[in-house]
């Protein structure tokens, strides 16, 4: 009997959800792991790093990396998993774009550990230890991982072949990555394994979006009552459904929520945030700089708002580490 | 050494109103500084933040964008778009770490080269002062260069 084909399940800087999203295709998990053998997963099975070193090069023939990398460990784990894997998918937006865990980028170790050990007022430090990555204790070295000051995405680190998009990819688009995977039918390297239009193209609201959008404020989510068949747009709710890749079944905007953007940009944009930027900023409809800015007053973080998914992998990658503090 | 450095300005005119200010500005020999590298788009409203971004990515020190003056746009009102997303950017780039200084939008109509003169003028010498903007490299770069 032929062998069957191994995969293998990984996390980096991730919360854990793109895991959940594998268990989410429900009994048809068992499908897949009828017809493919999962050789690694240590958020689900017990594998150790020793059992992916035994492993011969080449012989995964797909590894699913979710999250960011943003520490030593994880960027010896992914380089070992390249090794291994005759294709890596970038699996969520934080191994495809950076992820929330990106923006990060907008400080430094330093100053994130100086927040997180000493400033924060729930954290009792008083004598102010920080993390170390070395320790000697009964003459043994001991070492832990070192946390880098810039986060990096998957393709930043390893060659990619595949990505995956979402915060998490839904079940629909892993299971149709996987039968292509199993089925031979997978597109040219490089490719993002989802539809590539903007989401209002899919939106059920489509019909309802103005044809001259012109807004005097964005509203935030909060404030209204948000009408449940109207475009969000329309009602100055800043969504960004113009510029996000559709295949996530616009399920936030079923849920009569906004589109923040965690599918990434179509195959045309370079830069998420900068064309987001652009769309979003061409429906206010003040013509002079008083009124532009009472405009986008809702709007108080840029970055937030608009690289919430995709700092790390922006023109920019990161806030000057000389303006940091 | 500040004195000896030259920053690098990219500057995208508006086919109708600055670039032929620039172009006035030349025959009629007003002398400014050298540093500005002019793009000519077709209007001030073609050019998209992603533009702005990858400048600042590829080595520009500050980006100029010169359009018509308000109601004088070509396209009635291309103008107006590019200060609303002029206004966002700006505040997007100074969240990022980039000096105010290094990102201006000025209206200059066809027949004042005196003012394309100044405006450069003034902006080399501010971007001067601030010095050259660090940036990542582009395409990702080696460990050292993000490691703590």
């Amino acid at each position: 009997m032929a062998q069957k084909p191994k995969l293998a399940f990984y996390w980096c800087a991730a919360c854990g959800g793109c895991d959940e999203a594998v268990l989410d295709l429900e009994e048809k998990l068992l499908d897949v792991a009828s017809s493919a053998d999962i050789v690694f997963w240590p958020a689900a099975l017990d594998f150790k790093r020793h059992d992916l070193e035994a492993m011969t090069d080449g012989s995964i023939l797909a590894t699913f990396v979710s999250g960011a990398i943003r520490t030593t460990e994880q960027e010896e784990m992914v380089r070992l998993l390249r090794s291994k894997s005759q294709l890596v998918f970038a699996f969520g937006s934080c191994s495809h774009l950076g992820g929330v865990p990106g923006l990060a980028n907008l400080w430094t170790r330093d100053t994130i550990f100086q927040t997180v050990y000493t400033e924060n007022p729930s954290t009792p430090n008083v004598d102010g230890t920080l993390p170390q990555t070395n320790i000697g204790e009964d003459r043994r070295e001991l070492g832990l991982p070192t946390f880098f000051d810039t986060v990096r995405t998957l393709d930043q680190v390893v060659a990619v072949d595949y990505y995956l998009p979402g915060c998490p990819p839904t079940p629909k688009i892993l299971l149709a990555a996987v039968n292509q995977l199993f089925n031979g039918q997978l597109p040219e390297k490089g490719a993002v394994l989802a539809p590539d239009h903007a989401l209002c193209e899919d939106c059920p609201r489509r019909d309802s979006h103005p044809d001259h959008l012109a807004l005097d404020e964005f509203k935030r989510p909060q404030e209204i009552l948000i009408d449940e068949g109207t475009c969000l747009l329309g009602q100055g709710i800043l969504c960004l459904g113009p510029a996000t890749r559709a295949g996530c079944e616009a399920q936030c905007i079923k849920g009569n929520m906004p589109c923040t953007g965690c599918f990434g940009p179509t195959s045309r944009v370079r830069d998420f945030g900068g064309k987001a930027l652009s769309a979003i900023a061409s429906v206010a409809a003040a013509k002079e700089e008083a009124g532009i800015l009472r405009a986008f007053e809702n709007i108080p973080d840029p970055i937030g708002t608009f690289y919430r998914y995709s700092l790390p992998s922006s023109l920019l990658k990161r806030r000057r580490l000389e303006a940091v503090r | 050494m500040p004195e000896l450095f030259e920053p690098r300005i990219v500057a995208f005119f508006c086919n109708w109103c600055t670039y032929l200010a620039a172009d006035l500005a030349g025959t009629s020999r007003i002398k400014y500084a050298p540093n500005a590298r002019v793009i000519r788009v077709m209007c001030s409203g073609r050019v998209d933040a992603q533009f702005v971004l990858e400048a600042f990515a590829r080595g520009a020190d500050g980006v100029l964008i010169g359009g018509c003056h308000p109601g004088d746009c070509h396209y009635q009102e291309g103008n107006y778009s590019t200060l609303r997303r002029f206004e966002l950017l700006r505040h997007l780039l100074k969240d990022i770490g980039i000096e105010e200084e290094r990102f201006r939008l000025e209206w200059i109509s066809a027949s004042e080269g005196d003012k394309v003169r100044a405006v450069i003028n003034d902006m080399v010498e501010k971007v001067r002062a601030l010095g050259p903007l660090s940036r990542l490299p582009i395409a990702g770069g080696p460990l050292e260069e993000v490691a703590a």
